[in-house]
This record gives C-alpha cells, sequence and structure tokens, in this order.
C-alpha cells in the first residue's frame, strides 16, 4: 500500500472531471422536477447521449459537433417520455423505467461498431500564464470547455429559476398546475420544454462520460450514474447550488475509491467499487427527513377536464 | 381536433386488449427494425415467437419456455403486489442476486454431506436473503422517509459488487484450477434443483412460480390485505380512513417481492445456472418490471406475460444464432413493448374523441 502515490492536486483535478457527468444530468432533472414532473428515465436518456455524442465524434472528428448531437440525442429521446405521460397520461415511474430500459438496449445496438475505438480527443483549456500555475492551474484552468459549461449551466438554472419570469412560471408549474392553469399558463407545453432540457443535459452527460471521462465506448458504462444524478436531486432539495456541491462530493467518493484500489488498499476492489452506491443510500437516508421543498406537483399528471 | 374525456371506470375491453395491441405493435415496429440492421423482418419475428413453439428443434425450446419463465413470473408477481399499492421495488436484480447468493452459501456449507433437508434449507435462505436486502429499502423508507426507488436500485449496483466478491473470494471453489466462481451445485445432489421429470424443464422453481401465481390470486381477491393493497393504490387518502396501515403495507409488499426475488435467484442458481460466478445474473429482475406491466399486475396474466417474454429470449437466442440478430436487439424489442403497452394505456382509461375545436 502506498498512499503517498496519490497527488491532492491532481485528485481534486479529477474528482472535477468525474463530479461533471452527474452535475449536468442532475441540473436537468432538477429543472424537469421543478416543472413537476419525475423522470426516472436518467439513466437512458444518458446512455443515448453517450453513444450518440461518441458516434458523432468519431464520424465527424470534432468532439464539439459530438456534445451538440449528444444533447440532442437526448431530447429526441426524451420525447418518448413527453408521448407517454404529456401526451397518453400514462404514470410518470413506469413511463421512465422504460425510458431507461429501452435506452440501454437502444444504446447496446447502436454501439456495437464502436466498441474499442478511441475518440478524438478534446483539447483542454490553456490558458498562457493561469493554466501553469502550481496548485490553481490544474485545478482552476486545466480542465476541459464542458467542465465549465456544466458549473456556467448551473449558475444559468440557479439565477433562471431565482430571478427570472420563466422561472417563477416553471415553479408555478411545478408547485399547483391546476392554478397554473387557470392563470392561462400551457402546463403541458412548459413541462415537455422542460423534459427536452433535461433530456439535453442528461445526453450531455453521458457524452462527457464516453468522450472524455473514461474515453471510450463499452455497453452500459453509465453504470447507474443516472441514478444517482436522481439522487442527487433530492440531496440538493431542488437547489442548483447544493447539487454542484453534492456532485462534488459523489465525484469525490468515486475518485478516491479509484485511487485507493490503484493504491492497493487492503480492502477488496468490490467494497471499494460499491462504495458510491452506499454512500448515495447514506445520504439519501439523512437528507429524506426534510421533504418540504419537494415541487407539490411532483409527479402528478396533469389533464385538462372541460 | 381530437380529444381525450377521462372515462369515469376504465374500460374492461381495453384493459383486456391493450396488451395483445401492444403484442402486435411492437411485432410490426421490431420488424421495421429487424429490417433496418438488413435481416429478414417476417422470418426474425417467426424465429422469434413460432420457432421456440412449434420449429424444428421445438422439442428442445419448450422446456426452456419454463426455465426461462419461471423467475420471470416469480420476481413479476412480487413487484406487482407493491406496483398495485404505488410502492416501486425496482431492485429485484439484486434481490435476486442476494437470494442466490445466501441459498448457495447454505449449500455449500453443507458440502459434501448429503441430506435430505439440504435443499430445503436452501430455499429458505434464498428467500431469507431476498427479504433482507428488500428489508433495506422498506425500513429506511417506513423509519425515514426514504424514497424506495433510489435505495432499491442503488442496491442493485451493491448487490452486483457482492456477487463479484462471492464468486472471486468468499464462495470461490476451492478446487477450481483459480477460475472465478463457485463450485457447480449440480454435482452436488443433496443441493441440485434437478427437473422434477427429467428433460422437460419442470424444476422446483416452476412449481414455486405457480404456487405464487396461486396465491398472488387469492391474496388480491379473497383476502383483506390484497383489498387494502388495492385501496392503496387506488384511493390512498380512502385508505387512510379505511385504517389500512401504510407502514405495514410497504415492509409486506417490499417484504414479499424480495422474498420471491431471493427464491427465483435460489432455483436458477442450484438448477440452470449451477454455480455463482460473476455474470450469473441475467437482468431478469429488470425484465421482470416489463412482465408485471404486460400481465397488466394481474396473476394471471403475468403469468402469461412471463411465458411471452421467456419466449422472446429463446427466440432471441434462436435468431442470434441463425439470423446474427444481434443480442441488443432483443432488448430493444422488449422495451418497445412497455413502451407501446404504456402508451396505449390511454384508452384505457380515456375515451379518444373527435370533435370541431371551440372556443373555451
Amino acid at each position: 500500500m502506498d498512499l503517498s502515490a496519490i497527488n491532492p492536486v491532481l485528485l481534486i483535478a479529477s474528482l472535477m472531471v468525474a463530479a461533471t457527468p452527474i452535475l449536468l444530468a442532475a441540473i436537468g432533472e432538477l429543472v424537469v422536477e421543478k416543472a413537476g414532473v419525475l423522470n426516472l428515465g436518467v439513466e437512458g436518456m444518458m446512455i443515448i447521449g453517450a453513444i450518440g455524442g461518441f458516434a458523432i465524434t468519431v464520424e465527424t472528428g470534432s468532439p464539439w459537433l459530438g456534445f451538440i448531437a449528444s444533447a440532442a440525442c437526448g431530447a429526441v429521446f426524451s420525447l418518448l417520455f413527453v408521448l407517454l405521460t404529456q401526451v397518453a397520461q400514462a404514470n410518470q415511474v413506469a413511463s421512465g423505467l422504460a425510458l431507461t430500459l429501452f435506452g440501454l438496449g437502444l444504446s447496446a445496438l447502436l454501439g456495437q461498431s464502436y466498441v474499442g475505438i478511441k475518440p478524438p480527443q478534446m483539447g483542454k483549456l490553456d490558458i498562457p500564464f493561469l493554466s501553469d500555475l502550481p496548485v490553481i492551474g490544474p485545478i482552476l484552468f486545466g480542465h476541459d470547455p464542458i467542465l465549465y459549461i456544466g458549473i456556467a449551466l448551473t449558475a444559468g438554472v440557479w439565477a433562471l429559476l431565482k430571478y427570472s419570469r420563466v422561472g417563477l412560471v416553471l415553479r408555478a408549474v411545478g408547485e399547483n398546475h391546476d392554478a397554473a392553469h387557470a392563470l392561462g399558463y400551457k402546463v403541458v407545453r412548459i413541462r415537455i420544454l422542460a423534459i427536452m432540457f433535461g433530456g439535453a443535459c442528461a445526453g450531455l452527460g453521458g457524452a462527457y462520460i464516453s468522450l472524455i471521462r473514461v474515453p471510450q465506448w463499452t455497453e452500459g458504462m453509465t453504470a447507474g450514474v443516472g441514478w444517482i444524478a436522481l439522487a442527487l436531486v433530492v440531496f440538493s432539495s431542488w437547489k442548483p447550488w447544493r447539487a454542484l456541491l453534492g456532485a462534488y462530493l459523489f465525484g469525490g467518493i468515486t475518485v478516491v475509491q479509484l485511487n485507493l484500489q490503484a493504491a492497493g488498499v487492503a480492502i477488496p476492489v468490490e467494497y471499494l467499487a460499491m462504495s458510491p452506491y452506499v454512500i448515495t443510500i447514506i445520504v439519501l437516508v439523512i437528507l429524506s427527513a426534510d421533504k418540504s421543498s419537494a415541487p407539490a406537483a411532483l409527479g402528478r399528471n396533469f389533464h385538462a377536464s372541460r | 381536433m381530437i380529444s381525450l374525456e377521462k372515462r369515469p371506470q376504465p374500460s374492461r375491453a381495453w384493459s383486456l386488449a391493450t396488451p395483445l395491441v401492444a403484442v402486435l405493435a411492437t411485432m410490426v415496429f421490431g420488424g421495421l427494425l429487424f429490417a433496418m440492421l438488413g435481416k429478414p423482418p417476417v422470418e426474425a419475428i417467426r424465429t422469434i415467437f413460432w420457432d421456440p413453439l412449434f420449429g424444428e428443434f421445438a422439442f428442445y425450446y419448450r422446456p426452456q419456455l419454463l426455465v426461462k419463465g419461471a423467475p420471470l413470473v416469480l420476481i413479476a408477481i412480487g413487484l406487482s403486489l407493491g406496483f398495485k399499492a404505488g410502492i416501486w421495488n425496482i431492485g429485484a436484480e439484486g434481490q435476486y442476486i442476494i437470494g442466490a447468493i445466501v441459498g448457495a452459501s447454505v449449500g455449500l456449507a453443507f458440502y459434501p454431506y448429503e441430506a435430505w433437508y439440504i435443499f430445503p434449507l436452501m430455499v429458505m435462505g434464498g428467500a431469507l436473503g431476498g427479504w433482507a436486502w428488500a428489508m433495506i429499502p422498506a425500513v429506511l423508507k417506513v423509519r425515514f422517509g426514504t424514497n424506495e426507488i433510489l435505495v432499491s436500485l442503488m442496491l442493485v449496483y451493491v448487490a452486483e459488487q457482492l456477487l463479484a466478491s462471492a464468486s472471486l473470494r468468499f464462495l470461490k471453489n476451492p478446487e477450481g484450477f483459480g477460475f472465478p466462481g463457485s463450485r457447480n451445485l449440480q454435482d452436488y445432489p443433496s443441493a441440485f434443483n434437478a427437473d422434477l421429470i427429467a428433460g422437460s424443464g419442470m424444476h422446483w422453481g416452476v412449481v414455486a412460480a405457480l404456487i405464487a401465481v396461486i396465491f398472488a390470486y387469492v391474496l388480491l381477491n379473497r383476502h383483506m390485505l390484497g383489498f387494502h393493497i388495492r385501496l392503496t393504490g387506488e384511493a390512498p387518502r380512502a385508505a387512510r380512513f379505511a385504517g389500512v396501515n401504510p407502514s405495514r403495507l410497504i415492509l409486506l409488499c417490499l417484504g414479499m417481492s424480495g422474498a420471491l426475488a431471493g427464491l427465483a435467484g435460489l432455483f436458477e442458481v442450484s438448477g440452470p445456472a449451477g454455480q455463482i460466478s460473476i455474470d450469473f445474473n441475467a437482468g431478469y429482475g429488470f425484465t421482470a418490471i416489463i412482465v408485471a406491466f404486460l400481465g397488466r399486475l394481474h396473476p394471471i396474466g403475468i403469468m402469461l406475460a412471463g411465458g411471452l417474454m421467456a419466449l422472446t429470449y429463446i427466440g432471441g437466442d434462436i435468431a442470434q444464432s441463425n439470423l446474427g440478430l444481434p443480442s441488443a436487439a432483443i432488448q430493444v424489442f422488449q422495451g418497445m413493448l412497455l413502451f407501446f403497452l404504456l402508451a396505449l394505456d390511454l384508452l384505457t382509461n380515456y375515451r379518444v374523441t373527435l370533435r370541431k375545436s371551440e372556443v373555451a
């Protein structure tokens, strides 16, 4: 066992990379849930984004196009959920599960010819001077652009929900869809847009795994990250900055766990590998006592009766 | 302008017809999918749905139908009880794994001693293991209000790691030349869940599945608990006024589904699979969710749905070897089925009418 091999600066830098897919997916789902919709299909949308972004990147050679494609794939795939819950009035829990099961199968089918390929890499941010600073450089200024987009998205969603009219309407729809409808807001239309935004974010998060974090394509590679993101939304009490904090916490656990594996700690690998999931459960237990901040209409379908 | 009008009562006729329509729609769209993959669509559908039953080698595939269908039905029956009451156990895959590990451990603890009571003890171990694993989300939900969907699912990943640990470490076959995996229970007569009639595929798991179907039917239709389950799902507030104890219901529903999933795992590991190995679990716990919905959460429906799903597994294997159909295509096919089913449920609960749009 050699713990001195673990470099704290690299640890923090890689923690941020590990946290980004969870953060992206969680921010998207946060908006969806704020609109009163519970989409359990995050895992499915993520893996569709992962393969979509991967395929486009490999075919075009451009990671940027890949990421745009992954967001588009996620959003289009979420339309299936829209069709089930907003049009066909199906149960949201069951529909979300269907989305995940279908997404895992579809991605495996689409990804067959992409196994074992290395995708073109996205350049890292390189600001002359700043990126070369000893400790701060690699942590703050040495990442890929998507990581910063994730943080910017968090800030954007926070500001949107807190200060803008759009955010107010979105929250109204999530708290009481009947009242929002009576005020003349298009409940279903707003929810559809929120679901698609959630899909696009999940798609980006998935592509981040297949293009930057790993980077290659393997079947079922999201390995529960979508579900952790769902837990994270509960953890964050539907507040964007807390979601960021939570994502870094989970990212940290993942990275520390991997580092301990590499350092050859006397704990069997399997027990280290299960730790992020166990800790997610523990955190959920600690935080689920307070449910007051959950959107009141969460998970309930809206049907305008005449 | 198409408009939806909520039916005062769900339509009985559509409730029975939607699974059939969904299967037909899946065949059509699945056929299109296979055509896009460059496989002959009609032949592929025939290979999946016809050949295992009536094809040239049907004598070999028909027993497989029971082998694959039994765990699906066992798990789905348990899940359906919870789903009916709005209690979402989606971690049956984990309970299945733990049931298998505990059951196999009980059996291997006696190795090589032979006795009649070893197999019954293993069955109890399997059920207990699955039950205990499901009690984690149940107790957390009752005690702390934790979301059972997320906890039960997280526990699947934990169970998968325990499975790896079991096959690499604590249950590893000491005479296995270093290969991962436990001793093969098929070579240990006291622990082997053999076919009751040789070559029929009819092992104890099939018997247990049939008993579970009957048990669930009686429970739901003739017992107060079944009434409480249905009442909680349809009108939670009314259920509370009627004196239903929600905590008790959560513990019972999750416990029963966990025990049944654990049993399914035990019968699989002691029979068809034979040993604990890293890739022992084949996703039955997740497919069973589709089975439960396809069977309309009704015991008899689940039995039929389990058979149909087993058919797609076996037919998918045949199509894979004969037509080169990728195995993931069958997964897509099964996911598609759940989609059509949920979408078509619209017709059960709503009346679709065409009317001129008017200004409200």
